[in-house]
């Protein structure tokens, strides 16, 4: 009889987790038709999504609570291996050899306003280089989607806006080991030993790629597509796992996971998992939005609109340095600059970490207000730039023969 | 002749080819990794999109078949002008054809007439080069090289009113 009892109740336990799942993807699905009908950018309405269900919300969640944290867990994993996978190895290497000198701009100009912030409100070292980061970090996906619904790919300027984009990558996999340290409470030695351990990794992972990656890649290729998914998804859970037991930050294990993996096989890879990261990632962003009570947002409000002003203007100045290094006329140098405003999945990832170590109450809040904000105003002004005069073109060759008289 | 194409690598996403045209113009073709392509109409400045549409895979083969389609005809035209007594015919494989979807190799056009088929023209699109396991369909233009009299049997065959390797006066 207990066996039965005990039965029932987790049969209960099943249909309320399954209720509660089904409603939130189902309604994300919805959300996500209209995002697709307004061409806007999903992640900030996931996050609204998640605010809405969270506490205090419109809707509580019970049982589907730790399957929706394991998922959020492996939603950042697989967001960092795509992002890794996007990238081969040379593409990286040749982006540190052009753009350094861009992504130390863009590193000060933009990681400075949220530092400031955190100084002025008080917040400790940890709290104080998590808002650094979230304020630094424009958004890969958001900026992606957004230059491929406006046509924008093919333009002069849409390399640097990449190459930026390619440094902040790469800049968090040494600033996310950082953040994990800081905010578990190492010392000096365990920052020390963190940094230490990641450069390494990093190195080692890089030199792995360029010259053997394809041994990487024969051990996780197959003929068929269900073994390759295992043994991607496999590898990558594995090696996130242990550069966490390392404090090395799992999410930097999955990225450098998929920088290793090349050619061809990161190509199917990327397509097998692009529905699993777009499900998992969802519930990410959900779950951020979750774990933030709506009740926190109106402190906030303002702080956060003033980060996103001042950051959106740092963010142009980056974007129309950037395009003005490789001669890219005015209007291309504004259109880069609009380009970089919106922050997105980097920003909510180290929040995340913040949030669960404990570190600042109001850096939750504050991040999901920020990111939104920033998304609303990068998409708003995104078009602006196109209603600057056009200077005249230089031409390659002259079009008519001059007459020699 | 000499088109120049510059090439950007566009991390993340792939790459993307620019070429000017002679008018003045220039266009672009952006590559995804994920098999989109992208055709680019600059605008005056040459640097921003002045147009842009996004093509699947097969829109993409679509268009370049039918922009490489000329191409082909011109191709065959000049070896007609420089073979003395060869001629290119587009043969049709009509409905009642005995070869109607059957590979091209059973013809054996090649080993009976002589005439070599270089091309098969269907709803527009050119197959070049067609292997003997092509097969082919009612409709389909059979692009043929060679002498009048090797063409005609080649016509013959694929009407079916040719003596047929496979079609003996006893069977």
């Amino acid at each position: 009889m207990e066996v039965l009892a005990a039965a029932e109740t987790s049969g209960a336990h099943v249909a309320v987790l399954l209720v509660e799942l089904g409603s939130i993807l189902f309604v994300l699905g919805l959300l996500g038709q209209l995002a697709q009908r307004i061409s806007f950018p999903v992640i900030p309405i996931y996050l609204l999504a998640g605010l809405a269900f969270g506490q205090g919300g419109f809707l509580a969640l019970s049982a589907s609570r730790d399957f929706v944290n394991v998922a959020a867990d492996i939603g950042v994993i697989l967001l960092l291996l795509m992002l890794g996978l996007e990238y081969s190895a040379d593409e990286l290497t040749a982006s540190i050899r052009t753009q350094t000198p861009i992504g130390v701009i863009d590193g000060v100009l933009n990681a400075m306003p949220g530092a400031a912030l955190a100084l002025i409100a008080g917040w400790g070292v940890p709290a104080t280089v998590a808002l650094a980061g979230i304020t630094w970090v424009s958004s890969s996906g958001v900026i992606a989607k957004l230059l491929a619904d406006n046509g924008r790919l093919g333009n002069r300027e849409t390399p640097v806006v990449l190459g930026v984009l390619v440094m902040e990558d790469l800049a968090m996999a040494l600033y996310l080991p950082l953040l994990t340290v800081l905010l578990a409470g190492g010392g000096t030695g365990g920052i020390f030993l963190a940094i230490s351990i990641a450069v390494a990794t990093i190195a080692v992972v890089m030199l792995v790629a360029t010259r053997y990656g394809h041994h990487v890649t024969t051990l996780v290729s197959a003929k068929d597509n269900e073994s390759l998914l295992l043994g991607i998804l496999g590898l990558t859970l594995l090696v996130a796992g242990i550069a966490e037991a390392l404090k090395v930050s799992a999410a930097v294990g999955a990225f450098l996971v998929g920088i290793a993996v090349s050619g061809t096989v990161a190509q199917t890879a990327a397509e097998l998992l692009t529905p699993l990261r777009d499900l998992f990632a969802a519930v990410f962003f959900v779950f951020f939005g979750l774990s933030t009570s709506p009740g926190s947002l109106p402190p906030v409000l303002l702080p956060a609109l003033a980060l996103a002003v001042i950051t959106s203007v740092t963010k142009l100045a980056t974007g129309y340095i950037a395009a003005q290094r490789v001669k890219v006329k005015r209007r291309g140098r504004w259109r880069a600059a609009v380009a970089l405003i919106p922050r997105g999945e980097f920003s909510v990832v180290m929040a995340a970490l913040a949030v669960a170590a404990g570190a600042e109450a109001d850096i939750g809040p504050l991040t999901a207000c920020y990111v939104l904000l920033t998304i609303i105003i990068g998409a708003a002004v995104q078009r602006l730039p196109d209603r600057l005069k056009p200077e005249p073109r230089r031409r390659r060759a002259p079009q008519e023969p001059t007459v020699a008289s | 002749m000499n088109i120049d194409i510059t090439n950007r690598v566009l991390p993340g996403i792939g790459v993307c080819q620019e070429i000017d045209l002679r008018d003045g113009h220039r266009i672009g073709v952006v590559s995804r990794r994920n098999g989109l392509r992208d055709l680019i109409f600059y605008d005056e400045e040459g640097e921003g999109a002045a147009a842009a549409v996004s093509l699947s895979e097969d829109e993409a083969n679509a268009v370049a078949e039918v922009l490489g389609a000329p191409a082909l005809t011109f191709r065959l035209a000049v070896l007609q002008r420089h073979a003395e007594g060869l001629i290119v015919e587009q043969l049709p494989v009509p409905a009642d054809s005995p070869y109607a979807r059957r590979p091209l190799g059973d013809t054996q056009a090649r080993t009976r007439t002589g005439a070599s088929i270089v091309a098969v023209l269907r709803q527009g699109a050119a197959v070049t080069s067609p292997t003997p396991d092509f097969v082919l369909l009612p409709g389909d233009l059979v692009v043929t090289v060679g002498t009048q009299a090797a063409i005609d049997q080649v016509a013959q065959i694929l009407d079916g009113t040719a003596d047929s390797a496979d079609r003996t006066p006893n069977g």
